[in-house]
């Protein structure tokens, strides 16, 4: 299983063959389509991050050592997104997670998505990923 | 042809648009179509000079000094107060309070208001449609007095129920407080109807007119409003800046809202007495540079006047409402037969933001997203809309690059 540093250089690599935004931004949508859903009972209140404008909903647990996230949002862009942070986290371990520094959103172009007044809610996506990881730590010891 | 031609207004917008220095600059690479003007306005050149004109050469504080400078920024203070009388056509300028924006203004009236006049069991009555600096004061008075937040309902088209907004009206009403024009749908409110039902039964009213001063001529005296509240930053003046407008005997008769410099006669630490009006409500160093700016930002306004600007807004918002309809999948929200140059949509099942995030790659600035007006959201069971809101400096080609992007947009989702 290639690790965080590794996924995120490819995902570099692949968005490095559109120079225009437009391009980017299709293939986002295109991963926002293929997103791996949350099963519909866990779309609860509880799992909603509260972005302001377009709602996600996150759910993780543990498959051995490792954790497997899903998520779901009413916007295709901040699904894409969000998938591209699942492509880089699921399958890691807590602690692996919990320590990673991400670059390739920066990398990629879509730092605008990062600021923390974009209302998408990002900064609180990766946020309330490493909380996952953190309390489902807890649950391996 | 020539009959339509001389209707045409005669606002010269390529001329206009060269008093606002912003709307030259490209944005993601694309020339700015600003199209957010209802969250808040450009500013004209003569605003931005204004501004460093006071902090360069007239800077010092005001109400106090005996000195020069004092004096000068008092009086050029002052001044607006005057021109804001006149522009709304108030009776006396001391009826016309300085405040921070809108909000502030709301969150005086329903403070002092709710210290005096409202009880357990009263009833305050606003609207649908409000937006939330219009609804939370409100439900912040009613929640420490016992009192209740009463809420007239809208129709599909987003038109207030004025014969339920009849039936609302009670002996248990303290102050009904409603939008002129919404923010979310464009609506235009008959609020001198509202007015005059509420004043039937000795009900005072206060009109948000955070979105209709900039596009419409309002004449507190012909209304007959009580109160009345705007921003400065929506009418190409300053940010931080706002008017309460109110009748001499009810800003008489309730208590300041803040306390401290300015707003005193004398100060004991047994007793204070208050200043007279307008003082008595405007309590520490105001915002001196954005008032002048605000000063200047009217002068703007009458410069071009009123009858040419919402003559050319409705000319734009009509052409916008026509080309608008031939995209695929569009929606409106709202379809309010008075309406001012506001425009709420959906595209089939796109989600607004995921519409604005595109729209911004091509320069085109619009509002996505509840508006602050999320029980209004709830009511038409939607997420959000995409907002493009107009002002007399935006163009027909403009609306043109939009309708081209929403194009765009559908492609890029379908
Ligand atoms: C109808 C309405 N009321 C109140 C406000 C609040 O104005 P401000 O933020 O300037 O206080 C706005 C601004 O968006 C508005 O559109």
């Amino acid at each position: 299983m290639a690790t965080i540093k590794e996924i995120e250089e490819t995902i570099v690599e692949e968005f490095g063959y559109y120079d225009d935004w437009m391009g980017k931004y299709e293939y986002i949508i295109e991963l926002g389509k293929s997103l791996p859903l949350v099963d519909e009972k866990y779309k609860t209140e509880e799992n909603l991050i509260k972005g302001c404008q377009s709602r996600v909903w996150l759910y993780a647990e543990l498959e051995g050592d490792k954790i497997i996230y899903t998520a779901d949002s009413d916007a295709i862009i901040t699904k894409g997104i969000i998938g591209l942070l699942i492509r880089v986290l699921s399958h890691q371990t807590p602690d692996d997670i919990i320590n990673t520094n991400l670059s390739f959103i920066d990398r990629i172009g879509l730092k605008e998505h990062l600021s923390p007044t974009r209302s998408n809610g990002l900064v609180s996506m990766i946020k309330q990923m490493k909380l996952y990881a953190l309390a489902l730590k807890t649950k391996m010891l | 042809m020539t009959a339509v031609a001389q209707h045409k207004t005669v606002l010269d917008v390529e001329k206009v648009r060269k008093d606002f220095p912003i709307l030259s600059r490209k944005v993601n690479g694309k020339p700015l179509v600003y199209f957010d003007n209802a969250a808040s306005s450009q500013k004209p050149q003569s605003v931005i000079d204004a501004t460093n004109k006071y902090y360069s050469f007239e800077n010092a504080n005001i109400h106090r000094g005996v000195h020069t400078l004092s004096q000068e920024a008092t009086s050029a203070y002052e001044v607006v107060r005057e021109k804001v009388r006149a522009f709304i056509n108030a009776d006396k300028s001391h009826e016309i309070i300085f405040t921070k924006g809108t909000t502030d203004s709301i969150n005086l009236v329903a403070f002092s208001i709710g210290r005096t006049n409202v009880n357990e069991g009263d009833e305050v009555l606003i609207s649908a449609m409000e937006h939330h600096s219009n609804i939370v004061p409100w439900q912040m008075v009613c929640e420490e007095k016992k009192a209740t937040l009463k809420v007239i309902p809208i129709n599909d088209d987003g038109e207030l129920m004025m014969d339920e907004f009849r039936k609302l009206l009670s002996k248990k009403t303290k102050i009904v407080a409603v939008t002129h024009i919404s923010n979310s749908l464009g609506t235009v409110n008959p609020v001198k109807e509202i007015i005059a039902a509420a004043h039937e039964k000795g009900i005072p009213v206060l009109i948000d007119g955070a979105q209709a001063i900039h596009h419409t001529t309002v004449d507190v005296k012909e209304l007959d409003c009580d109160f009345y509240a705007f921003s400065a930053h929506k009418m190409y003046g300053p940010t931080g800046v706002g008017v309460l407008y109110g009748k001499e005997e009810l800003l008489n008769a309730i208590p300041p809202y803040q306390g401290g410099g300015d707003m005193i006669k004398t100060v004991t630490f047994e007793k204070t007495t208050y200043n007279e009006l307008p003082h008595k409500f405007e309590a520490g160093t105001p915002n001196i540079a954005g008032g002048i700016a605000f000063g200047a930002a009217i002068d703007y306004i009458n410069s071009l006047g009123f009858e040419n600007i919402s003559a050319y807004e409705h000319e734009l918002t009509e052409y916008a409402l026509q080309e608008l309809k031939t995209v695929p999948g569009i929606k409106f929200i709202g379809n309010a037969k008075e309406r001012a140059s506001v425009i709420s949509f959906l595209l089939d099942n796109i989600h607004p933001y995921d519409a604005g995030v595109i729209l911004d790659k091509m320069g085109i600035a619009v509002r996505t997203g509840h508006h602050c007006t999320q029980p209004l959201m709830d009511r038409f069971r939607i997420p959000g809309t995409v907002r493009a809101s107009f002002a007399f400096y935006n163009t027909k080609e403009e609306v043109d690059v939009l309708v081209k992007g929403l194009h765009k947009v559908i492609d890029m989702f379908k």
